[in-house]
Protein backbone atom coordinates (compact mmCIF):
# COMPACT_ATOMS: atom_id res chain seq x y z
CA UNK A 1 0.00 0.00 0.00
CA UNK A 2 1.45 3.38 -1.18
CA UNK A 3 0.03 6.80 0.68
CA UNK A 4 0.25 10.39 -1.38
CA UNK A 5 -0.37 13.53 -0.08
CA UNK A 6 -2.35 15.49 -2.49
CA UNK A 7 -3.93 19.00 -1.55
CA UNK A 8 -3.19 18.24 2.10
CA UNK A 9 -4.60 15.38 2.71
CA UNK A 10 -3.12 11.79 2.51
CA UNK A 11 -4.43 8.99 0.98
CA UNK A 12 -4.43 5.57 -0.09
CA UNK A 13 -3.23 4.26 -3.94
CA UNK A 14 -2.05 1.13 -5.41
CA UNK A 15 0.85 1.04 -7.56
CA UNK A 16 -0.47 2.60 -10.43
CA UNK A 17 -1.84 5.40 -8.10
CA UNK A 18 -5.73 4.50 -8.66
CA UNK A 19 -7.32 5.10 -5.05
CA UNK A 20 -8.32 2.22 -2.91
CA UNK A 21 -10.58 4.04 -0.53
CA UNK A 22 -12.37 6.67 -3.03
CA UNK A 23 -14.31 7.87 0.38
CA UNK A 24 -10.67 9.81 0.96
CA UNK A 25 -11.10 11.77 -2.34
CA UNK A 26 -12.23 15.42 -2.33
CA UNK A 27 -12.43 18.02 -5.18
CA UNK A 28 -9.55 19.97 -4.12
CA UNK A 29 -7.61 16.49 -4.36
CA UNK A 30 -8.88 16.02 -7.90
CA UNK A 31 -7.96 19.10 -9.18
CA UNK A 32 -4.40 18.22 -8.15
CA UNK A 33 -4.14 14.25 -9.94
CA UNK A 34 -5.53 16.31 -12.26
CA UNK A 35 -2.36 18.74 -12.79
CA UNK A 36 -0.02 16.09 -12.75
CA UNK A 37 -2.06 15.03 -15.88
CA UNK A 38 -1.90 17.88 -17.51
CA UNK A 39 -5.48 18.42 -17.65
CA UNK A 40 -7.26 21.75 -15.78
CA UNK A 41 -10.86 20.63 -14.46
CA UNK A 42 -13.67 22.73 -15.09
CA UNK A 43 -17.52 22.15 -14.14
CA UNK A 44 -17.84 19.93 -17.59
CA UNK A 45 -14.58 17.56 -16.08
CA UNK A 46 -16.56 17.79 -12.56
CA UNK A 47 -19.78 16.78 -13.84
CA UNK A 48 -18.59 13.70 -15.86
CA UNK A 49 -15.87 12.62 -12.48
CA UNK A 50 -19.53 12.87 -10.09
CA UNK A 51 -21.23 10.29 -12.90
CA UNK A 52 -18.22 7.94 -12.89
CA UNK A 53 -17.98 8.32 -9.07
CA UNK A 54 -21.99 7.66 -8.39
CA UNK A 55 -21.68 4.92 -10.97
CA UNK A 56 -18.65 3.17 -9.44
CA UNK A 57 -20.54 3.99 -5.86
CA UNK A 58 -23.66 1.99 -7.48
CA UNK A 59 -21.83 -1.33 -7.96
CA UNK A 60 -22.18 -0.21 -12.32
CA UNK A 61 -19.20 -1.28 -14.77
CA UNK A 62 -17.47 1.23 -16.34
CA UNK A 63 -17.29 1.44 -20.11
CA UNK A 64 -16.41 3.85 -22.68
CA UNK A 65 -19.63 3.62 -23.51
CA UNK A 66 -21.56 4.31 -20.79
CA UNK A 67 -20.07 8.00 -21.05
CA UNK A 68 -23.04 7.90 -23.49
CA UNK A 69 -25.52 7.11 -21.47
CA UNK A 70 -24.88 10.22 -18.64
CA UNK A 71 -26.48 12.40 -20.51
CA UNK A 72 -23.33 15.15 -19.65
CA UNK A 73 -21.35 14.67 -23.03
CA UNK A 74 -20.82 12.67 -25.82
CA UNK A 75 -17.41 10.09 -26.10
CA UNK A 76 -15.75 12.07 -28.38
CA UNK A 77 -16.15 14.84 -26.18
CA UNK A 78 -14.84 12.42 -23.05
CA UNK A 79 -11.74 12.28 -25.56
CA UNK A 80 -11.43 16.01 -25.93
CA UNK A 81 -11.79 16.19 -21.96
CA UNK A 82 -9.17 13.80 -21.33
CA UNK A 83 -6.86 13.22 -23.73
CA UNK A 84 -5.02 10.21 -24.59
CA UNK A 85 -6.46 7.47 -22.29
CA UNK A 86 -9.35 8.79 -21.27
CA UNK A 87 -11.42 6.22 -19.11
CA UNK A 88 -8.13 5.30 -17.18
CA UNK A 89 -7.40 9.47 -16.25
CA UNK A 90 -10.75 10.12 -15.44
CA UNK A 91 -11.20 7.18 -13.29
CA UNK A 92 -7.72 8.32 -11.54
CA UNK A 93 -9.43 12.18 -10.82
CA UNK A 94 -12.29 10.90 -9.99
CA UNK A 95 -10.44 8.98 -6.78
CA UNK A 96 -11.76 5.22 -8.08
CA UNK A 97 -10.36 1.75 -9.06
CA UNK A 98 -9.29 1.65 -12.49
CA UNK A 99 -12.02 0.12 -14.94
CA UNK A 100 -11.36 -3.65 -15.98
CA UNK A 101 -13.48 -3.32 -18.88
CA UNK A 102 -12.67 -4.45 -22.27
CA UNK A 103 -15.24 -2.00 -23.90
CA UNK B 1 3.40 -2.61 -17.10
CA UNK B 2 5.29 -0.31 -19.02
CA UNK B 3 7.37 -1.65 -21.77
CA UNK B 4 10.64 0.05 -23.49
CA UNK B 5 9.07 -0.27 -26.75
CA UNK B 6 5.26 0.64 -26.41
CA UNK B 7 2.65 0.12 -28.95
CA UNK B 8 1.49 3.48 -30.30
CA UNK B 9 -0.34 2.49 -33.43
CA UNK B 10 -2.50 -0.45 -34.55
CA UNK B 11 -3.31 -1.23 -38.26
CA UNK B 12 -6.11 -3.68 -38.27
CA UNK B 13 -7.51 -6.02 -41.36
CA UNK B 14 -10.61 -7.73 -41.05
CA UNK B 15 -11.05 -9.84 -43.90
CA UNK B 16 -14.19 -12.11 -42.56
CA UNK B 17 -17.80 -11.00 -41.63
CA UNK B 18 -18.63 -13.47 -38.87
CA UNK B 19 -19.56 -12.10 -35.67
CA UNK B 20 -16.07 -13.14 -33.97
CA UNK B 21 -14.50 -11.69 -36.75
CA UNK B 22 -15.97 -9.00 -36.59
CA UNK B 23 -15.56 -8.30 -33.44
CA UNK B 24 -12.11 -9.09 -32.52
CA UNK B 25 -11.05 -6.50 -34.83
CA UNK B 26 -14.09 -3.52 -33.10
CA UNK B 27 -12.60 -4.73 -29.58
CA UNK B 28 -9.13 -4.77 -30.62
CA UNK B 29 -9.58 -0.88 -32.12
CA UNK B 30 -12.02 0.11 -29.59
CA UNK B 31 -9.02 -1.18 -27.03
CA UNK B 32 -6.67 1.32 -28.60
CA UNK B 33 -7.71 4.38 -28.41
CA UNK B 34 -9.36 3.83 -25.05
CA UNK B 35 -5.13 3.38 -24.21
CA UNK B 36 -4.44 6.24 -26.33
CA UNK B 37 -2.99 4.38 -29.13
CA UNK B 38 -3.71 5.40 -32.83
CA UNK B 39 -5.99 3.02 -34.91
CA UNK B 40 -6.77 1.97 -38.45
CA UNK B 41 -8.93 -0.40 -39.44
CA UNK B 42 -9.09 -1.95 -43.00
CA UNK B 43 -12.21 -3.95 -43.67
CA UNK B 44 -11.74 -6.46 -46.99
CA UNK B 45 -13.19 -8.84 -48.94
CA UNK B 46 -16.21 -10.66 -46.59
CA UNK B 47 -15.08 -7.94 -43.70
CA UNK B 48 -16.63 -5.13 -45.80
CA UNK B 49 -20.11 -6.32 -44.61
CA UNK B 50 -18.61 -4.78 -41.58
CA UNK B 51 -18.80 -1.51 -42.90
CA UNK B 52 -21.70 -1.89 -45.47
CA UNK B 53 -24.94 0.38 -44.20
CA UNK B 54 -27.88 -2.58 -44.48
CA UNK B 55 -25.69 -5.44 -43.39
CA UNK B 56 -22.90 -4.20 -40.79
CA UNK B 57 -25.52 -4.72 -37.91
CA UNK B 58 -27.02 -7.63 -38.67
CA UNK B 59 -23.16 -10.22 -38.76
CA UNK B 60 -23.90 -13.64 -38.65
CA UNK B 61 -21.56 -16.62 -37.39
CA UNK B 62 -21.24 -20.40 -38.81
CA UNK B 63 -23.62 -23.04 -37.19
CA UNK B 64 -21.88 -25.55 -39.76
CA UNK B 65 -18.31 -25.97 -40.10
CA UNK B 66 -17.73 -24.20 -36.44
CA UNK B 67 -16.58 -27.12 -34.08
CA UNK B 68 -16.39 -24.05 -31.09
CA UNK B 69 -20.57 -23.66 -31.20
CA UNK B 70 -21.84 -25.56 -28.53
CA UNK B 71 -25.03 -25.82 -27.38
CA UNK B 72 -26.81 -23.99 -24.31
CA UNK B 73 -25.51 -26.61 -21.50
CA UNK B 74 -22.19 -27.11 -23.40
CA UNK B 75 -23.14 -30.03 -25.87
CA UNK B 76 -21.15 -29.43 -29.04
CA UNK B 77 -23.79 -28.08 -31.56
CA UNK B 78 -23.92 -31.44 -34.16
CA UNK B 79 -23.38 -30.24 -38.17
CA UNK B 80 -26.63 -31.69 -39.39
CA UNK B 81 -28.53 -29.49 -36.79
CA UNK B 82 -26.78 -26.39 -38.29
CA UNK B 83 -28.51 -26.81 -41.89
CA UNK B 84 -32.06 -26.45 -40.47
CA UNK B 85 -33.50 -23.29 -42.02
CA UNK B 86 -33.18 -19.98 -39.67
CA UNK B 87 -30.23 -21.66 -37.23
CA UNK B 88 -27.67 -19.46 -38.01
CA UNK B 89 -29.97 -16.37 -37.98
CA UNK B 90 -31.46 -17.62 -34.12
CA UNK B 91 -27.69 -18.66 -32.89
CA UNK B 92 -26.31 -15.62 -34.09
CA UNK B 93 -29.46 -13.13 -33.17
CA UNK B 94 -28.78 -15.62 -28.82
CA UNK B 95 -25.37 -14.11 -29.28
CA UNK B 96 -25.89 -11.00 -30.23
CA UNK B 97 -28.23 -10.45 -27.19
CA UNK B 98 -25.47 -12.23 -25.37
CA UNK B 99 -22.82 -10.00 -26.01
CA UNK B 100 -25.21 -6.59 -25.32
CA UNK B 101 -25.69 -7.67 -21.97
CA UNK B 102 -22.14 -7.22 -21.61
CA UNK B 103 -22.54 -3.40 -22.66
CA UNK B 104 -20.63 -4.88 -26.29
CA UNK B 105 -23.02 -2.11 -29.15
CA UNK B 106 -24.31 -3.06 -31.93
CA UNK B 107 -21.14 -2.96 -34.54
CA UNK B 108 -22.56 0.77 -35.91
CA UNK B 109 -22.35 1.98 -32.05
CA UNK B 110 -19.04 0.26 -31.96
CA UNK B 111 -17.34 2.18 -35.23
CA UNK B 112 -18.94 5.35 -33.60
CA UNK B 113 -16.64 4.66 -30.47
CA UNK B 114 -13.78 3.99 -32.19
CA UNK B 115 -14.04 7.27 -34.69
CA UNK B 116 -14.79 9.62 -31.45
CA UNK B 117 -11.48 7.89 -29.82
CA UNK B 118 -10.02 9.05 -33.27
CA UNK B 119 -9.53 6.15 -35.19
CA UNK B 120 -9.92 5.72 -38.78
CA UNK B 121 -12.17 3.09 -40.52
CA UNK B 122 -11.04 2.23 -44.15
CA UNK B 123 -12.41 0.30 -46.94
CA UNK B 124 -10.34 -1.68 -49.26
CA UNK B 125 -10.62 -0.88 -52.88
CA UNK B 126 -10.02 -4.52 -54.54
CA UNK B 127 -12.70 -5.89 -52.60
CA UNK B 128 -14.82 -2.80 -52.85
CA UNK B 129 -14.54 -3.64 -56.86
CA UNK B 130 -14.92 -7.55 -56.62
CA UNK B 131 -18.43 -7.14 -54.66
CA UNK B 132 -19.35 -4.02 -56.62
CA UNK B 133 -19.64 -1.87 -53.65
CA UNK B 134 -19.79 1.86 -54.01
CA UNK B 135 -19.21 4.92 -51.64
CA UNK B 136 -22.74 5.00 -51.12
CA UNK B 137 -23.41 1.50 -49.94
CA UNK B 138 -20.91 2.26 -47.21
CA UNK B 139 -21.36 3.52 -43.47
CA UNK B 140 -21.43 7.11 -44.17
CA UNK B 141 -18.24 7.62 -41.51
CA UNK B 142 -15.72 5.77 -43.28
CA UNK B 143 -12.70 7.60 -43.86
CA UNK B 144 -11.65 6.49 -47.19
CA UNK B 145 -11.37 3.29 -49.68
CA UNK B 146 -7.42 2.40 -49.71
CA UNK B 147 -5.41 0.47 -51.82
CA UNK B 148 -3.06 -1.88 -50.38
CA UNK B 149 -0.36 0.27 -50.77
CA UNK B 150 -2.14 3.57 -49.53
CA UNK B 151 -2.81 0.78 -46.07
CA UNK B 152 0.92 0.38 -45.91
CA UNK B 153 1.85 4.17 -46.23
CA UNK B 154 -0.79 5.20 -43.30
CA UNK B 155 0.34 1.91 -41.38
CA UNK B 156 4.16 3.27 -41.42
CA UNK B 157 5.78 4.56 -38.02
CA UNK B 158 7.55 3.70 -34.90
CA UNK B 159 5.88 1.62 -32.27
CA UNK B 160 3.52 0.66 -35.49
CA UNK B 161 1.61 -2.91 -35.69
CA UNK B 162 -0.40 -4.85 -38.55
CA UNK B 163 -2.68 -7.20 -36.78
CA UNK B 164 -4.76 -9.37 -39.23
CA UNK B 165 -7.84 -10.35 -37.67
Amino acid sequence: MTQITYAGVTVDVNEEGYFTNPSQWTRDIAAEIAKEEGIVLTDQHYAIIDFLRSRHNNGEALSIRSINHSGIIDVKTFYQLFPGAPLKKATKIAGIPKPSSCI
Amino acid sequence: MESNNPIKKVNIICAKAAIEDVYAALVMGNGAVMEGIEANLFFTFFGLDAIVKNRMDKPHTAVVGNPGLRLPGGLRMPTLLGVIPGMEAMTSSMMLSTMEKLDIPPVSEFLELIKAGGGKIYACKLAMDMFKFTKEDLWDEVDGVLTVGEFYALAGGEGSHIIFT
